[in-house]
């Protein structure tokens, strides 16, 4: 097999536009994608909401990803369809299977990693009760209804707020299902403001906060469930439970970057977000090996991936053809105070130029700053009316600034 | 028991037909429980419990190897805490008498077998020729090869009433009525019920459940043998263990229950949680992929496994619980015996003792792969990303001697959707592939037994449907 300068794993929307920065930068880039076409899960997202950052415009899933494969298309990217990457090697040798080819082995100048992520199940939740039909997370549940064509209840409970969690209240309500209740565990939503007030308050959707499901009853097919709220440590007080009569639960619990193929690969994990440990221009531990997107760290805006991907996918290039440039000054890590899940990227280097360091906060916190150091200096503040772990925050450092570790915290 | 039952009897030129209550073969007490092959030196000596748990461990690894069921003789240590050595030494003296292999081990011979004991353990008593098997994947490998030898397996036939004329059983089930000479009853939880059907001998039967966590195959590498607590009157005690599938198992509870309660129970979960930590160090329940729970039935302290005194004809399994898994091909073998003294068994001459099989993936060479691939694109195609499942795979399940008509049928004999992401991102193919494969409409398209269709309503369907 022909050798590339850049091999890209998977062709939603971080692959693609990873893919299209790489060949900007005169690479020759292979893509492989598992799926029978491009876009990821951008396909079955058929709401509109996508692009008003990169974009200017709002554009559902599809079309998104459209714009991208039109793009991708001019470019010099080799597209595998159908081909699932088994592992990535030390070396990042790359094992793919494919109807067309088989089983190949692939070596390229660069390895930019862009699988994308998985949702909890309730497996991993270890819900209690029976497990009957009825129980889906909400990403399969939006695959069934938006390309599939079926909707997988009639009565249906949302366990977690989530973005997909949230879209697909509005979605069942639309097809005529009856969305009894969203359940959450924590005091606040996962997912984005607006989509609380779009796909719930504007439906009428209750939502309880605080609360979980406490069992599942019904087999072969699910006849209801039971909830209660949580104490301080999050167990459900029992005696506050209650029942409500379902055929469907929909979960949307949380996202998980699907890193599973990099066992073997030397790649380190950053233990919060699951995803690799990265510099700022998305390299992992392993030179030449980089990666963005969800398979990174999850986001909630496509427009971030998008610019994510574009930052590996013109460093893979540039690495591979042997130009990298901007990583002689001293490498940094980015660690994380008071009030703040992660940060990244996880390592910086000093230097010339500006570096975006995107993070996540661990509450909901209201009339706090925002403040990033390095060595007792102050390189950035800025006071905030609200910030939520469901919102990525983002803000941008001067390389010349940083000469030792950063870290950011909320001050509250 | 049936599965086992019905493929020794497949061997004589006799005819014989599985009548199967559920959906598919194996979805009793053999779909949910520990999947452990029992060394032996845990049953009373002289009991039934011994005699077939010891045979049947001497079996079971052959069986597994000659029809390709996951299985690895791993090796099993009780550990103990000070002041348990009694309890080990007592092991040993039946293990002894079983004439199973084992030997007490010091906290540091325990260790350079497990090395992730709990900081409590002093000592161990080791049984090298324990281990684990896939229960499910056995049960359906036996059925199989008993449908290629000539076995008609019915699924979905409950037994709904069962009489004895003229010297001949005669079975109704929603699927028709059957005749035979001889009745095996193999109806584990069902066993008294389908005797009285005779008028023949019922039971006492106690049900207990018993919860699991199944953790990600990442947490395998931690756990190399399987560890259990010193037994107490409710049972083995809470293990771990590596699966068959190469997965980690903790469990189960043993709580008393109804027959068919197979739901989870917080409080059992908590159970594992305490228990755990007692006998190995490293608990990892955020690895947990999926709970569940089975329900073993017991009737009094041993097996039964006997002619019935008062239907001739009728030969009764009944309370195989722990160690039924690892017995039932022992057992089956001395039904074979009954069912000799009650009807000639002659040897078939065209027996079929290796089916073809389709192979898995990972059992495949870069050459034989790409062999395959050339010939069928199919082989190419991953389909269960998870647990890396080929569309071929699936196909071949679905085709297969006991076919696969539901997503958990295809789940239980190729695990696509058995990994991590369970089935969230395969389940929709699968369905599709069952329903190309089989002509079976997406809506009617089931994750198993009864109505539990997937697909309710079509898109823009329900709003001419009151809900």
């Amino acid at each position: 097999m022909k050798r590339f300068d850049v091999l890209v794993i998977g062709g939603g929307p971080a692959g693609m536009a990873a893919a299209i920065a790489a060949s900007d930068r005169g690479a020759s880039v292979l893509l492989v994608e598992r799926d029978v076409r491009l876009g990821g899960i951008l396909n079955q997202c058929i709401h509109a909401g996508f692009g008003l950052h990169y974009f200017g415009e709002e554009l559902t899933g599809p079309e998104y990803a459209d714009r991208f494969e039109k793009k991708l298309a001019e470019k010099n990217v080799t597209v595998m369809l159908g081909a699932m990457a088994l592992s990535v090697g030390e070396d990042g040798e790359t094992v793919v299977l494919s109807p067309d080819e088989g089983l190949v082995h692939l070596k390229a100048g660069a390895v930019v990693l862009a699988m994308g992520c998985r949702e909890r199940t309730a497996g991993a939740i270890a819900l209690a009760g029976t497990r009957p039909a009825g129980i889906y997370t909400a990403g399969m549940a939006q695959k069934m209804c938006n390309i599939e064509g079926y909707l997988v209840g009639r009565r249906i409970v949302i366990l977690g707020s989530g973005d997909i969690g949230l879209i697909m209240a509005r979605r069942m309500t639309l097809e005529g299902a009856h969305v009894e209740r969203v359940i959450e565990l924590m005091p606040y939503s996962g997912g984005l403001k607006r989509n609380i007030v779009q796909c719930l308050d504007d439906f009428g959707i209750p939502i309880n906060y605080s609360h979980t499901v406490t069992r599942v009853v019904g087999k072969p097919r699910m006849a209801g469930l039971y909830y209660a709220p949580v104490d301080e440590n999050r167990k459900p007080v029992l005696s506050e439970e209650k029942f409500v009569e379902c055929d469907c639960l929909l979960l949307s619990v949380g996202l998980i970057p699907e890193n599973d193929i990099l066992t073997g690969s030397g790649v380190k994990l950053d233990r919060v977000t699951s995803g690799a440990l990265v510099d700022e221009n998305r390299m992992t531990t392993v030179p030449g090996v980089f990666s963005c997107g969800n398979v990174l760290h999850v986001h909630d805006l496509v427009d971030n991936v998008s610019h994510e991907s574009e930052i590996a996918g013109a460093a893979a290039a540039d690495y591979a053809l042997g130009r990298m440039s901007g990583t002689e000054g001293k490498i940094c890590s980015v660690g994380v105070g008071r009030g703040v899940r992660y940060a990244l990227p996880q390592r910086v280097h000093g230097g010339e130029g500006s570096v975006e360091i995107f993070f996540r906060t661990d509450n909901v916190y209201k009339n706090c700053k925002v403040v990033a150091e390095c060595g007792g200096r102050v390189l950035w503040s800025k006071k905030r009316m609200i910030v939520a772990p469901g919102e990525m925050e983002k803000i941008t450092l001067d390389k010349k600034d940083i000469d030792g570790d950063v870290t950011v915290r909320l001050e509250i | 028991m049936g599965c086992a039952v019905a493929d020794r009897l497949a061997r004589s030129r006799v005819s014989v037909c599985l009548l199967e209550a559920g959906d598919d073969v194996a979805v009793g007490a053999t779909r949910a429980n520990s999947g452990i092959v029992h060394a032996g030196y845990d049953c009373t000596p002289g009991t039934l419990k011994a005699r077939f748990n010891v045979r049947g461990n001497a079996m079971i690894w052959q069986l597994a190897e000659q029809l390709g069921v996951p299985a690895l003789k791993c090796g099993s240590l009780v550990v103990a805490p000070a002041g348990g050595e009694e309890g080990l030494a007592e092991l040993k003296r039946r293990a002894d008498l079983n004439g199973v292999r084992a030997e007490i081990l010091s906290r540091e011979q325990a260790l350079a077998v497990e090395p992730m004991l709990a900081d409590g353990v002093t000592a161990a008593l080791y049984a090298p020729d324990a281990g684990v098997v896939s229960p499910y994947q056995l049960a359906i490998a036996l059925a199989d090869r008993a449908a290629v030898n000539g076995v008609e397996v019915v699924t979905e036939a409950p037994v709904t009433a069962l009489g004895k004329r003229d010297g001949v059983f005669c079975a109704d089930t929603p699927k028709g009525k059957f005749e035979a000479k001889v009745v095996v009853n193999c109806a584990g939880a069902s066993a008294s019920r389908i005797n009285a059907m005779l008028g023949a001998e019922t039971y006492e039967e106690e049900f207990r459940k018993g919860e699991y966590y199944v953790l990600d195959h990442t947490e395998r590498t931690n756990v190399s043998t399987v560890i259990f607590p010193l037994p107490t009157a409710a049972g083995k005690g809470i293990l771990v263990a590596p699966t068959a599938d190469g997965n980690v198992i903790y469990g189960p509870t043993s709580r008393p229950t109804v027959e068919d309660d197979t739901a989870v129970d917080a409080e059992g979960l908590e159970e594992i949680r305490r228990s755990v930590p007692l006998t190995y160090s490293r608990p990892a329940f955020n690895k947990c992929i999926r709970v569940y729970c089975g329900v073993r039935t017991a009737v009094g302290e041993d097996f039964v496994v006997q002619p019935s005194e008062k239907a001739e004809g009728l030969i009764v399994t009944a309370g195989i619980c722990s160690p039924g898994l690892t017995s039932a091909p022992a057992i089956a073998e001395y039904v074979e015996e009954l069912v000799g003294e009650r009807l000639t068994l002659l040897p078939k001459e065209d027996y079929i003792e290796i089916p073809p099989r389709s192979p898995r993936l990972e059992e495949l060479s870069e050459e034989k792969l790409n062999a395959l691939i050339a010939k069928d694109r199919r082989w190419g195609k991953i389909v269960c990303r998870c647990e890396k499942v080929t569309e071929a795979e699936i196909v071949a399940a679905v085709h297969s001697p006991v076919p696969a008509r539901t997503v958990d049928a295809v789940k239980r004999r190729v695990r696509a959707g058995m990994g991590r992401c369970q089935g969230g991102f395969c389940s929709t193919r699968v369905m599709e592939i069952i329903s190309e494969e089989l002509g079976i409409p997406m809506r009617e398209i089931r994750k198993g037994a009864g109505h539990s269709e997937i697909a309710v309503l079509a898109v823009k369907e329900a709003d001419d449907e009151k809900i």
